[in-house]
């Protein structure tokens, strides 16, 4: 099948099935679906080809990202895990009610994406894999809906209050309301509830309904189950003339707080998912293939590895590639966090969701989809977002067992108020099913970290396993697993201490140009340096030096055995040489010594100094030699530095340090540290390029930025903080609250009001924890003007 | 007090009226950004119209 074709049918389908979904949302609560249509819709995602832009492959096992329309609370998300489980084929599930995320892992021989899609639309949810487009559009989508919502609830409220305020009024001061009048304030606010409770209350009453289809008690059940019984008696007393209650007021300003306590929810949700979208910028769907001497636009979906695209002026790279021709002006803010344009010469890598600032360029794509760098680190962050944490799970857990004692709780107290006084029963049965709503409980991690995971994202920190931000909160120790991330991680000549009477710039000018075609970290060192003349008979030897000739003359650089035995002299380095000592040669004698060193960061003493005062001690244990490592310690203000550490030494010192009851952070470089990094109790990877993918870490610094690793203890320690404090506050709130309802102490308006504001308490609680700008970043100027091109 | 049987559906017209002015607001997009409208009167740079090229808008 053509990818474009498939492409476009795809939108179109999804696009007409988003409309269908709306109008059947804002309708009443028949389900006028086309199930032939919907059939149709997940079909599509069954062609592997098509959806393989929306998933990974790794082990033999298929996983996915869906952004779940609908899902409202951990309830729902308790929903779609418990039934995909059953599901054979699926090997993993986790849902996340705070970001409306779901990762799904399956076995591709026994189920498709259209499958899993498939089984979570049965459920009453909209489910769309992620792709930015989608995203941003359900976003929006959602937000207006819930404001309409909103604002329905709320004059509803008003209007209802103004009655009821007259009809209490007229009780408190023991008058008594002509019979007629207070018979047309019931009517009119039965009119007005009516669209409260059947439009602002629908996701509740959908909700409620799709998990007792479900046969599970989800955290709307009690609470609808309480609308639906106060709205019908009031509408049977407002006919019936008999001088029955009317619960109009409670109803509506019930659905109002409660519209409100999800629509703060989704706020916080959306500003996280907002954070993770700026790094997940939507890539363009058109690029320009270069092709036959001509240029064509065609889906990004149908580039190859290999084809050259042209990217103008302005434009957003399709896929990761190399540069072609001339220099290049690229914005990586999303990827470093850098918001000054970085400029490429021709040659360089670059990635995909980077901006052009400059002239046109042309790429040859080496990575496309799913392969590209953007997607590694999108993917490593939806799945710590998609992942709940151990102190989550157990509150979900915790809430379900809840529930289940609150319905008995109420069918109780409804039960021995009928005993003791009938009138009373109904009101105090109601207060019970209201107040007890353990929603405050349930939301008040998943609140907490998702605010935590942007504040992080801010700060150029990716949090790729929720629970690593516990443990970052506990640590008293960080292991610097190598000098490389105290220090810049590049080689530049220090000095050069020439022999021969020759000056130091000839030296230099030598070395450079046998260096410059080599890749070596150590030739680096010389790239600044300009080269002189062409070399010839230019060869590596690895792990050794390089020979070559120039002018005629035969040269070599590098370990000083290596250069010696081209002329047969040893020569000993002079003793105040520190770093690595490079030798230059040729075939008479030692022509000079070259000192490269590293430069330690700048940031890195002050954040030695940071994390003490944190309470956190620094470690160096490194395998480079003894000089650098003491000078980098002696810099940075550590003492405690370990040199010519082997890998296994290091995980013995790292136990040992564990065995005393320490726990310790380890920050490396990702590449050759994966058994140190995954003993840590927490570990952080400096990450770039390859680092980046690199699985085993808890927290990746994208930015290379040393200083953001303080920050983001405190923050860390902030975010569990502030966890115990949403814990105890609903656990208080529920178990306080449930007997006083339960001996008819709260009228229903009250436990309305109560259980809501508990909820909207711990989600604020929990903003706290936001940076205060995201918005101002994500809706950046150049970032709207793009999508909107693009879309 | 016959009165009240003309203020309040009066009053019902009038929320209604708001209530369709609001939905209104929020489809025509109103709603969806509330913040960084705030800062385009202090950008320096217009923002270009989609789909004409930066220098016709630096000539005029």
């Amino acid at each position: 099948m053509c990818c474009s074709g498939c492409q476009a049918v795809a939108e179109l389908i999804s696009g007409t099935g988003l409309g269908d979904y709306y109008r059947y949302r804002d309708a009443t609560s028949t389900r006028p679906r086309n199930d032939d249509l919907a059939a149709d819709k997940w079909r599509v995602y069954a062609d592997p080809e098509f959806a393989r832009q929306f998933t990974q492959i790794a082990n033999g096992q298929t996983s996915t990202t869906l952004l779940i329309e609908g899902l409202r609370c951990s309830a729902c998300s308790w929903l779609i895990d418990q039934v995909l489980r059953r599901h054979a084929g699926i090997v993993d599930v986790s849902v996340n009610a705070a970001t409306g995320r779901a990762n799904v892992c399956w076995d591709p021989a026994r189920l498709n994406l259209a499958d899993v899609m498939r089984t979570i639309a049965q459920l009453g949810y909209v489910p769309h894999p992620v792709t930015d487009e989608t995203v941003s559009r359900a976003l929006r989508e959602e937000r207006r809906d819930g404001l309409k919502r909103l604002a329905v609830a709320g004059f509803g409220m008003m209007q209802v209050m103004m009655f009821a305020v007259a009809v209490y009024s007229a009780e408190l001061a023991h008058e008594v309301m002509d019979p007629g009048i207070l018979n047309y304030f019931r009517i009119v606010s039965l009119l007005v509830a009516t669209p409260v409770m059947f439009y602002a209350g629908a996701p509740i009453l959908l909700s409620a309904g799709n998990s007792l289809r479900g046969r599970s008690v989800g955290m709307d059940v009690p609470v609808g189950i309480a609308l639906v019984l106060a709205y019908a008696a009031s509408v049977w007393n407002t006919f019936q003339n008999s001088g029955g209650e009317v619960y109009f007021d409670s109803v509506t300003m019930f659905i109002f707080f409660l519209t409100l306590g999800r629509f703060v929810q989704m706020s916080v949700r959306q500003r996280t998912a907002g954070v993770t979208d700026a790094l997940a910028r939507q890539l363009p769907t058109i690029a320009h293939r270069a092709r036959d001497g001509g240029i064509e636009d065609v889906p990004v979906t149908s580039l190859r590895i290999g084809d050259i695209v042209q990217v103008r002026r302005g434009e957003v790279l399709p896929a990761d590639g190399q540069l072609l021709d001339g220099e290049a002006e690229l914005d990586e803010a999303l990827l470093t966090g850098e918001s000054l344009p970085v400029r490429r010469p021709a040659g360089d890598r670059v990635v995909a969701g980077t901006i052009n600032v400059g002239g046109p360029i042309s790429v040859t794509v080496t990575a496309l989809g799913t392969q590209t760098a953007l997607s590694h680190i999108v993917a490593l962050m939806q799945r710590a977002q998609g992942h709940k944490p151990a102190l989550a799970r157990n509150a979900d857990a915790a809430a379900a067992k809840f529930l289940r004692y609150v319905l008995l709780g109420a069918g109780m107290t409804c039960a021995i108020w009928f005993a003791i006084d009938p009138s009373q029963a109904f009101a105090a049965t109601l207060a019970v099913l209201v107040v007890a709503c353990p929603c405050a409980f349930a939301i008040a991690m998943p609140a907490a970290l998702a605010a935590a995971t942007a504040s992080l994202g801010r700060q150029g920190i990716l949090l790729t396993d929720a629970d690593a931000l516990e443990a970052l909160a506990r640590v008293d120790h960080i292991v610097f697993d190598k000098t490389g991330t105290l220090t810049r991680g590049e080689l530049r000549v220090s000095r050069c201490v020439p022999l021969e009477n020759l000056t130091e710039t000839r030296c230099l000018q030598i070395a450079a140009a046998l260096e410059q075609a080599s890749e070596h970290p150590l030739a680096r060192a010389f790239a600044r340096h300009p080269g002189a003349g062409s070399v010839d008979d230019l060869r590596t030897f690895a792990g050794a030096g390089i020979e070559g000739r120039i002018d005629g003359r035969l040269y070599r650089i590098g370990s000083p055995q290596f250069v010696c035995e081209l002329h047969t002299l040893t020569h000993e380095a002079p003793a105040d040489l520190t770093g690595s000592p490079i030798m230059l040669g040729d075939e008479q004698r030692a022509l000079a010594w070259f000192e490269l060193t590293d430069s330690v960061r700048p940031a890195a003493a002050e954040v030695v100094s940071d994390l003490r005062s944190l309470g956190i001690e620094p470690v160096i244990l490194s395998g480079d030699g003894h000089g650098a490592v003491a000078t980098v310690a002696q810099k940075v203000g550590i003492t405690e530095a370990v040199a010519r550490c082997s890998a296994q030494e290091k995980l013995s010192r790292l136990l040992n340090l564990q065995q005393q009851g320490k726990r310790v952070a380890v920050i490396g470089d990702g590449v050759n540290d994966a058994p140190v990094l995954a003993a840590g109790d927490v570990s952080i990877a400096m990450g770039r390029g390859a680092a980046l993918a690199h699985a085993s870490a808890g927290l990746v610094l994208v930015s290379d930025n040393l200083s953001a690793l303080p920050e983001a203890v405190k923050l860390a320690r902030r975010t569990l903080r502030i966890a115990r404090q949403n814990l105890l506050w609903s656990a208080v709130y529920n178990f306080g609250s449930l007997p006083l309802a339960a001996f008819g102490l709260i009228p229903p308006w009250l436990a309305a009001l109560g259980m809501s504001l508990s909820s909207v308490a711990v989600v604020l609680n929990s903003t706290r924890l936001l940076p205060r700008s995201v918005f101002e970043q994500s809706t950046a100027a150049p970032r709207s003007r793009l999508s909107e091109t693009a879309a | 007090m016959s009165i009240l049987f003309v203020l309040i559906p009066l009053s019902l017209a009038l929320v209604v009226l708001a209530g369709w002015g609001f939905f209104w607001a929020v489809s025509a997009g109103q709603f969806d950004d509330l913040e960084s409208p705030g800062w385009d009167v202090l950008r320096e740079e217009v923002p270009l119209p989609i789909g004409s090229s930066g220098d016709d808008d630096e000539r005029r």
